[in-house]
This record gives C-alpha cells, structure tokens and sequence, in this order.
C-alpha cells in the first residue's frame, strides 16, 4: 500500500503524536518482555502494532471528549493522556495505580482524561459511549465520543443495536473498527459477512470511510475530517481502520493460527512507527530523541511499580458503594 | 382466669420433650419473657418463657419427666389475686392436638412447592465403576463430549475458537479432527447470537453443546439461557423439549480482574428448568458432562480454569456416567459436615485434614450438582454430624449456601447442635492486585474457624 507523505500536518501535532506512539510501543514491548519473565500476571492483551489507530484519532480529542476502549486497551488509554506511571503501577497491582490496583490491565479508566474504561467484555464499550454521546448532548456540552473494537468484537449484537441507537438519535460518536484480521485466532473473513465495514454502516444510515491504519497520516487526516462533522451535528460516523496485531491475542498466545512468515513480516514491512519515520518529514535525531525520552519514561514506570507498595489491606472491602 | 401452661414445641417437627427443669416454683409471679421452664429435645435444651403475666399455680409436669408431648398442659397459671384453688376447677380436658399448632399448620416447605428442585426420595445408587486411569479434567470433559458425540449424531459442539483453534482452554483438542466441521463450529465473537441460535436448534430436535469461553460471557447471552431454553418446556405446555448444555469455566482464576472472575452457581441454580452441575475431579467431570448431554433439559455444566489442568483417577468404563442430582461424600466424618462444589471441594478437604490435626472429624460432601440439590444426602449427614458449614466461592447474598443452610434448618433443626454456616467468598468484585485477591477468595483456614466456630470456640 501506497502510504501517504505530510505536507499539511504541522510539527508540533507529529511530534507528539509520535511520541505518544512510540510510548505506547515501548510500554507493550516492556509488558510482553515482562509477562515472559513472571513479573506481569493475568490477562495481558497488548497494543503493539496499532499505535497509528489510537494517536491518529485521539489527537483530535480533547479530554472531555469521551473514549471507550476494549480488553486491548492500553494503547487507547495513552493516546488519550492517560498517566503512564499510573498504568504502570495498575497493570502490577500496586498503590498509585490509575484505579488503585483493584481493575487491572483490562479495566483501566480515567475519567478527567475523558477514558471511559478499557473493558473485559467485547462490544460492552459501544452502548456505553452511546450514552456517554447522549449525556453530553442532554447538557449540551458539544463534545464527541469515540468506541474503538475489533474485527472480533463489532459482531457482537450490543455494537449492532448501538450503530442503530447512534443513528436513530444523531448521537456524535464515532465507530472505529480496528480490523487486525482475527477475532482472537479466528480470521476476520471466517466471523464476518462482509469484507467492508463500510457496507455495514450503510445497513444504519451512517457514512463510513476505510482507511490504511498502519499510516497516521491517513488516519489523522481521515479521522479529523469526520470528527469535525460530528462536532457541527452530524451524527454518527464509522471508521474501519486496517491494521496489524504485532503479538497475540494476549500474552501466552502461540499464535500458532498464523500463516509462516505474517508476525516477522509485519515487523519488518507493515510497523506503523517506521512507516511514521519515513513519511512525517521529521528529522531522525528529533526522532532519537524522543525513543531516548520514551525509553527512559517505561523503564521508570516500571521501577516505580515494582518499588510502589502493594495497596493497604483494608482497602479490600471499600469502594463497592459509595455513601451519600 | 387460670388458664394451663402448655408443653411448647421447640421446632416444627419437634413432637415430645423432656422437662428438664422448672426455673420458677408454684406461687411465684411470672412476667411474659421470663424463663419459665427448661425443656430438653434430643438435640439441645432450650429455655422456655411465659407468655402472659399471673402466678405459677400448679405444677402438673414434675421436672424430670421424659416424652412429654407437645401440646400437654404441663401447669397452671392463676391471674392475679386468683387462689390456688382455681386451678382444680380448670378443664384440662383432652390434650390439645400438636396439629392444632400453627407450626404444625405451616406446608412442609421441603414437600409440594420445591419437590421439582430436590432430588426424589428414590435412593440413586450409584454402581461401582471398577479401574481407573490418572486423567486431567480438561481431557475427562474432552472424552466425554467425544463419547457423546461418538454415542450420538444429532450431539454437536459450537462456541468461540472450539474448532481450529481447539478450545479458548484447549478443552476440545481433536474434536474437529475426528467429527468435522459440521458438528464442531466455530463462531464469531455473537454470544447472544449463536446461544440463541443453539437453543433454537435443540428445540428443532438437536443435541448442542455451547461452550462458553468463560462462563462470565455467558452473561451476553443470558436472556437465551433462561428465557428460551429454561422456560420454553413449561410454557409450551410440555410440546417442546431443549436438549442442551451449556459449558465453560466459571469462577475466579488468577489476576484476571472482576470481570471475568465471578461465579454463577447461584445465578443458574435459580432458575426452574435448568439444571446446574459443577464437577470438582475429573470423574465428576466426565461422568456429569456425559449425564448432561444426555439429559432432555437444558444443563449448566459449571467448569473451572484451575482445576482443568490437575490430575484425578477416572473410571475406564466405556459406560461410565455419573447421575444428575446425587452428591458424594467425598470424605467421612462424625463431627461436621462441610458441603462443597467445583474447586471448594479441594479447599473444603485441606480444611478436613487441619481440623483432623485438632481432633475434629469432618465428612466433607461434594455437591456435584447444584440443581435438582441432593437434600438427602446433606440431611442424611447432618443428622449424624449435627453440625453443617457450607463452602462456596461465590458472593454470600442469596447464595447457594443460604440454600443449603436453609434446608438445613428446614429439614434437621432439631439435629443441629449449632447454627449452620456459611465460608463464602468477600462480597466484593474481584479485586485486581495480587494481595487483595487472595484475602477475597475462602481459604482452608477460613473453613476451619468457621467449624471452630460451630463447637463454640
């Protein structure tokens, strides 16, 4: 695929959209090495690979623009702003963790950075983020939501009422399908009636528009048009993003399922951060220095995680209700 | 007016007594609540109160006395100013029929409206099923949808990644390569879909088997699970029948956070038409997957993450299948009894074996199946322990130890020497962080305290 140069985005935006990326890379290549090792435990589903998706979108968003994410939430939760040491110290269960150790890779959520919630159950996040498009609009606060899910999860009949819900009221949410081509191990073509998520979408009325997401500019260009429209009433919008899943559905997963070749391939020719380097028009050092930055950013999250004390014992029972 | 004192039944079933003790004499004053009398059952002494206020007139039952009945004037006592004299000209006449009582007038609750939840008196026994082999559970449920499958071609094997991908949990390896495609399907990622689809199909005269990656999911397809496949027989007024299984891991695994570790005992438990069973070893797994796939309703098998991979002696019988609705007692005791399921019957048997250490002996059942409840055999054993404690690890609110604690008390209040109890699981979501976690999920010396508990420690 024929990638796109910049010529319109300006230095400051590519800059730190790069840096959110390569923060979102590095943080998961940390994770998988340290899940290897036994220091992360549970259910860890990493990002690596997607970047271009989530930074190319949440860069139009402001933090009272609302996201929900999916089980493969990591990468969302940066790109929105979320604290990286925070997520850290959650994804290790300790104190100072984004949601005070009790959620976990898969339920990180930040509220004042407008992050709904990763979330456990696939298609769960695109009702929600219907109602977080409505209660905006009941207080007429003119922000937009965005629900990210997979090739795997946008079959799920909850994300089918929603596009209908979203399209019934006019609801300013935007339906990003990030294909990475399975469905866990199942390839998207043996789950999915249609090739095109665009196809879908018409079924609701909803424009929709299919992009190359190994490539941010696209996606950054794209992605800023629709919310745009969205922000002057428009209603909702779909956008299938076509990308790459660089590890397995979660961390322990052979990948076995795979053609001979896709995963070390995908390393080489189709990784959205060297696509990035070459197209942005940014210089190399300007760029070392921010894997420099990055790299020293995770290695002291980590530090910090494995420093930070596990939570207080009789924090166990609080927190179930709130008092009023 | 003297009006006479009556032998008071202590419980429901209890029909005589033995007046331990007279607290007041003939001519003190009583007020209501105070302690009037001590009264013996075979199983504890309780104290018994006045009712309404006068003076003791007559003792007519001396302290002492064995098998007085219920129901029995047992004194008399005067109003106030009254002489004692009163009490000769008051009709005693014929005793009081016990079943005049209230108490006695209440429906056995274990009878009528729950006799389709319990298991029928007919005593199952089950045959002995000779050799064993070592067999993980994974492999045991694996042999048994195989067997089935093998048995019968209408049985079929659907879920996420069951087919190429052998099972999210590896639970079916080799099913598509021995029976296909057709019968092992792999589906999108559409719970409610492809479960409603199911239950369609087994009311059109197939066998499904829908495999849960873990039961947590199947919280996408609830509505299907209880609304199409529980109902539908009743409903239809008997013309339609749903053969069906619905499977996976339930409960809590290891630092997977709150979503997906939950138990759904008493969830499923809850609903007439389903029946639920949960195997801890992998004979309860083979034998209860088999039974389930065969059984004409819809059936929850209950499985759970860690115990798939551990080893267990399963019957080599090609036979071999275990019956829906009968616990076993997995250990013997005469001092309490600890009722368990799924991965608690380990943790209820550790338990077993501390208290062994401090001289308590402890029968330890395993419930196998959460509806129809084996009541028989939890009675049988209270009635010789005469003391209960149930273990699970799902939320105590509306429990299936509230369940069991209830018959319990329904059915053998008499027997018991203390309250029954509950070791359940904090009434918390899951926590995340590893410390958290394990102080939320019951552990064997959870267990112990609470039967320390029962012998007033």
């Amino acid at each position: 695929m024929n990638h796109t140069e910049n010529t319109d985005i300006s230095h400051k935006i590519l800059l730190s959209a790069y840096r959110r990326m390569k923060t979102i890379r590095t943080f998961e290549n940390r994770l998988h090495e340290d899940f290897k090792a036994g220091i992360v435990p549970g259910f860890t589903h990493l990002y690596a690979g997607q970047e271009a998706v989530a930074v190319g979108i949440c860069s139009h968003l402001t933090d009272q623009d609302q996201i929900a994410s999916t089980h493969r939430g990591h990468g969302h939760c940066i790109a929105k702003g979320v604290d990286v040491m925070a997520m850290m110290k959650e994804i290790h269960g300790r104190q100072g963790g984004i949601c005070k150790g009790k959620g976990g890779s898969m339920h990180i959520a930040d509220l004042s950075k407008g992050m709904l919630g990763a979330n456990g159950i696939l298609g769960a996040g695109a009702p929600l983020a219907c109602g977080a498009a409505l209660a905006d609009r009941l207080e007429g606060k003119g922000h937009v939501a965005v629900v990210f899910g997979g090739d795997g999860g946008v079959n799920e009949g909850a994300v089918l009422e929603s596009m209908n819900l979203a399209s019934v009221w006019k609801l300013p949410l935007m339906f990003v399908v990030e294909n990475n081509g399975y469905a866990q191990s199942t390839p998207q073509h043996r789950t999915t009636s249609v090739s095109s998520y665009e196809d879908r979408a018409r079924g609701f009325g909803m424009p929709a528009v299919t992009v190359d997401g190994l490539d941010f500019m696209a996606v950054y260009r794209t992605a800023g048009e629709l919310i745009a429209k969205m922000r002057a009433g428009g209603g909702p919008v779909l956008l299938e993003c076509r990308t790459v899943r660089f590890y397995g559905h979660f961390e322990g997963d052979s990948q076995a399922y795979r053609p001979a070749g896709e995963v070390k391939d995908a390393w080489k020719d189709r990784d959205c951060l060297h696509i990035f380097a070459r197209n942005s028009g940014l210089d190399r050092a300007e760029l070392d220095a921010v894997d420099r930055d990055v790299e020293q950013l995770i290695e002291a999250s980590v530090q910090e995680a494995l420093k930070a004390p596990h939570p207080a014992l009789n924090e166990l029972n609080d927190g179930v209700y709130v008092s009023y | 007016m003297a009006s006479p004192i009556l032998m008071p039944a202590l419980s429901p079933t209890m029909e005589e007594g033995t007046l331990a003790r007279w607290v007041k004499k003939e001519g003190d004053v009583v007020k209501p609540g105070e302690v009037i009398a001590e009264i013996e059952t075979d199983k504890a002494t309780m104290e018994m109160e006045a009712v309404e206020e006068g003076v003791l007139g007559r003792i007519l039952v001396t302290e002492g006395t064995d098998h007085v009945a219920v129901n029995t004037p047992i004194a008399v006592l005067l109003e106030d100013g009254e002489d004692a004299s009163a009490a000769d000209k008051l009709d005693l006449g014929p005793k009081a029929e016990p079943a005049a009582r209230v108490e006695k007038n209440v429906p056995a609750p274990a009878s009528a409206p729950q006799a389709p939840a319990s298991s029928s008196t007919t005593e199952i026994v089950e045959p002995e099923w000779g050799e064993t082999a070592e067999i993980t559970v994974r492999e045991a449920l694996r042999d048994a949808m195989a067997a089935e499958m093998r048995r019968d071609e209408d049985v079929f094997l659907l879920g996420e990644e069951v087919a190429q991908y052998q099972g999210a949990y590896k639970v079916s390896q080799g099913l598509l390569d021995e029976f296909g495609e057709k019968r092992v399907m792999d589906m999108p990622i559409t719970e409610h879909g492809f479960t409603g689809m199911a239950v369609g199909a087994a009311l059109s005269g197939v066998k499904p088997i829908v495999e849960f990656m873990t039961m947590n999911f199947s919280l996408q397809a609830v509505d299907h699970i209880i609304n199409s496949a529980a109902k539908t027989r009743y409903m239809s007024g008997g013309q339609m029948s749903c053969p069906i299984v619905f499977r996976g891991p339930n409960g809590a695994a290891a630092r997977v956070g709150a979503q997906h570790s939950q138990c759904f005992g008493s969830w499923y438990a809850h609903i007439p038409g389903l029946k639920v069973v949960a195997p801890w070893s992998a004979a309860d797994a083979k034998g209860l997957l088999r039974a389930a796939i065969r059984d004409p309703n819809p059936v929850v098998v209950l499985e759970n993450e860690i115990l798939y991979g551990k080893k267990f002696p399963c019957p080599v019988d090609e036979d071999f299948i275990l019956p829906i609705g009968k616990a076993k007692i997995e250990r013997e005791g005469k001092d309490v009894t600890l009722v368990a399921f799924s991965i608690m019957v380990g943790v209820a048997l550790e338990a077993a074996e501390l208290l062994a250490e401090q001289g308590i002996d402890v029968e330890v059942i395993n419930l196998r199946t959460l509806r129809p409840l084996d009541t028989e055999t939890i009675i049988k054993s209270v009635k010789k322990t005469n003391r209960i404690v149930s273990v699970e690890e799902g939320w105590p609110v509306a429990g299936i130890g509230s369940e069991i604690c209830t018959v319990a008390v329904e059915q053998a209040f008499d027997w018991l020497d203390a309250p029954p109890a509950r070791v359940c699981g904090l009434d918390i979501p899951l926590p995340y962080a590893a410390n958290l976690e394990k102080l939320a999920l019951p552990k064997p010396e959870w267990i112990v305290e609470a039967v320390r508990k029962q012998f007033g420690d």
